[in-house]
């Protein structure tokens, strides 16, 4: 009964994939898909490339920055959430939009409020008088050029990332803080230990198992992306907001060079296969609390 | 004073889910406004951006609906969606229920081993999965996608159902069998009628994740007529430098809305399926 879920993944997991390893040890295109072994050659160009290098930087910085964000705001927003108020289900409703809308149609609406001339965050800026005149706090251009400008361009796809992670993270980790049990806070409150003390000696020893699984599935979800970049910025401006997936496939798919898209791709694996071993013990501890 | 303290304490919460509620639904505000603007009250700097200054419209839906492929991406994305929903339900129903059943040892073993490969992504698999699709003659065709998104609902639907179907306990099909049904005949007369939450979580879950996807449709399809709305909206309503706005936006939110609600129905299953669904 095992048999045809394991033939498919077999045949479209496993495939693709010993593909990817053999394509990127040779030298095909989309022209001429033929197999000629060339070695290593594929990666040492990747690694000779300076793009490489900046969307190799880029890919860290934006899945590090991320997820360090998405945790501490995760963990703030679940101990909101597990108070009872009214309104709660709308509230819920409200957070949990990113992560259930389509990512590349909830990416299409930031990319209109990123706009060069109508942003409205802009319209905020200057409204307040910070943005437009000569003495303002960000300068007297009209427009702050979300993605226009380096700094600011990766500033934006990362907190649309976190945008897009936040509400996975946040069911997480309000999984995690329900399963503590009462009693154990009840006791420590009737021996005298202070908010604080009951923080860091309980709640996060006990939820960092499930803590850290939101994180790792952060982590390789962030870092195999290409939807907020594509959608965005498409690596711009000059490559600046490039990322390993998305140069995967301009170089793989859009240039048509196979063999360089599957070396740039097989750079992503070593850190999924550390988040998967990663994931794997947390999961087996989270099984004996 | 205490009741001070905790009015205070009462509107900190507030305000804090508040602000979040605001950051998260904002952008989707943001397609209500621009789907309803008229052109020149949306293309003024110096209008209110956030409110109707001239009396809203319904051209650009007007223009979505009749003017672009859009009602033919919608059509595009629910055929995969049912055609992948089939297949996963086909390969993940007796694969979760054999592991349940042998969970100890090698059932574990491979329940996990197959739940690993949904952390093999797909920008990794699409180059490999694209000459496949131009090898068979697949490419620009639905098919490329109905067979290449089981990809990731087999493995994420099986982990699901292996942990609805351990809490089924093993005597009520054994003395199915003895009453003379075949293994069979247990599962699909029995077991499955008891794990029908289970069931239904995976069909909506297959939906959506293959309604969200955009490396593959994006890969596979460039024929404007055989897109998803995942990547249709984003690729089709943006004509080079001419952004349609309007109908732009109105596309994202009827495209991302409904779903989104369906989807909030079962997020808490999909959760407590993707950390620990076979833990119980």
């Amino acid at each position: 009964m095992i048999a045809p879920a394991v033939v498919f993944i077999v045949a479209m997991i496993g495939a693709p994939f010993v593909l990817a390893i053999l394509y990127s040890l040779s030298d095909a295109t989309t022209g001429d898909p033929g197999l000629r072994i060339v070695g290593l050659q594929n990666f040492q160009a990747a690694l000779a490339d300076p793009v490489f290098r900046l969307a190799l930087r880029n890919t860290f910085v934006f899945t590090l920055l991320s997820q360090s964000i998405v945790i501490v705001l995760s963990r703030v927003l679940a101990n909101a959430l597990l108070k009872s108020f009214r309104g709660k289900w709308i509230v819920r409703f409200l957070i949990m939009l990113p992560w259930t809308a389509p990512i590349s149609l909830g990416t299409i609406g930031w990319l209109w409020m990123f706009d060069s001339i109508f942003s409205p965050i802009d319209w905020v800026l200057r409204y307040l008088g910070a943005l437009g005149t000569a003495t303002a706090l960000l300068g007297n251009q009209t427009n702050l050029y979300w993605l226009g400008v380096p700094g600011l361009s990766m500033a934006s796809v990362i907190l649309v990332n976190v945008w897009r992670i936040l509400p996975l993270a946040t069911v997480i980790q309000l999984g995690g803080l329900s399963s503590i049990p009462k009693d154990l806070i009840e006791a420590a409150e009737v021996d005298g230990a202070s908010p604080w003390r009951r923080t860091l000696m309980i709640t996060i020893p006990l939820t960092l198992p499930i803590v850290s699984i939101a994180f790792l599935f952060g982590v390789v979800f962030t870092f195999t992306d290409l939807v907020v970049v594509y959608v965005l910025t498409r690596g711009g401006p000059v490559h600046m907001t490039q990322v390993l997936s998305s140069w995967t496939f301009f170089k793989g798919i859009e240039a048509g060079d196979l063999a360089q898209g599957a070396a740039i791709s097989l750079f992503m694996f070593p850190v999924l296969a550390v988040a998967a071993v990663l994931i794997l013990r947390m999961a087996r501890r989270t099984e004996v609390v | 004073m205490a009741h001070l303290g905790k009015l205070a304490r009462r509107g900190g919460l507030y305000t804090l889910l508040g602000t979040f509620a605001f950051f998260s639904a904002f952008p989707f505000y943001w397609m209500v406004i621009a789907t309803f603007k008229r052109d020149h009250d949306l293309f003024s700097p110096l209008n209110n951006p956030f409110l109707f200054n001239e009396p809203p419209t319904l051209d650009h839906l007007r223009l979505l609906f009749f003017e672009t492929h859009f009602v033919g991406y919608l059509l595009n994305t629910v055929v995969v969606g049912f055609a992948v929903v089939a297949i996963t339900l086909a390969t993940a129903v007796p694969a979760a229920y054999a592991l349940a059943r042998w969970a100890r040892g090698w059932g574990e073993t491979l329940g996990i081993g197959i739940f690993l490969t949904y952390l093999v992504p797909p920008t990794i698999l699409f180059i490999p999965l694209s000459r496949f699709a131009s090898f068979f003659g697949l490419q620009e065709s639905l098919w490329s996608l109905i067979l290449v998104y089981p990809t990731f609902t087999i493995p994420f639907c099986t982990w699901l159902l292996m942990g609805f179907f351990k809490t089924i306990p093993k005597d009520i099909e054994e003395q199915a069998m003895i009453d003379g049904l075949s293994r069979f005949g247990a599962m699909s007369r029995v077991v499955l009628p008891l794990a029908i939450s289970g069931v239904l979580t995976v069909v909506v879950f297959s939906f959506t994740l293959s309604m969200h996807e955009f490396i593959y449709a994006l890969t596979f399809i460039s024929v404007s007529a055989k897109k998803t709305v995942s990547i249709g909206v984003p690729t089709e309503l943006v004509r080079g430098d001419v952004f349609q706005w309007g109908p732009l936006m109105a596309g994202a939110l009827i495209a991302s809305v409904p779903v989104a609600v369906v989807y909030t129905f079962f997020l808490d299953r999909f959760v407590a399926g993707f950390t620990m669904g076979a833990v119980k």
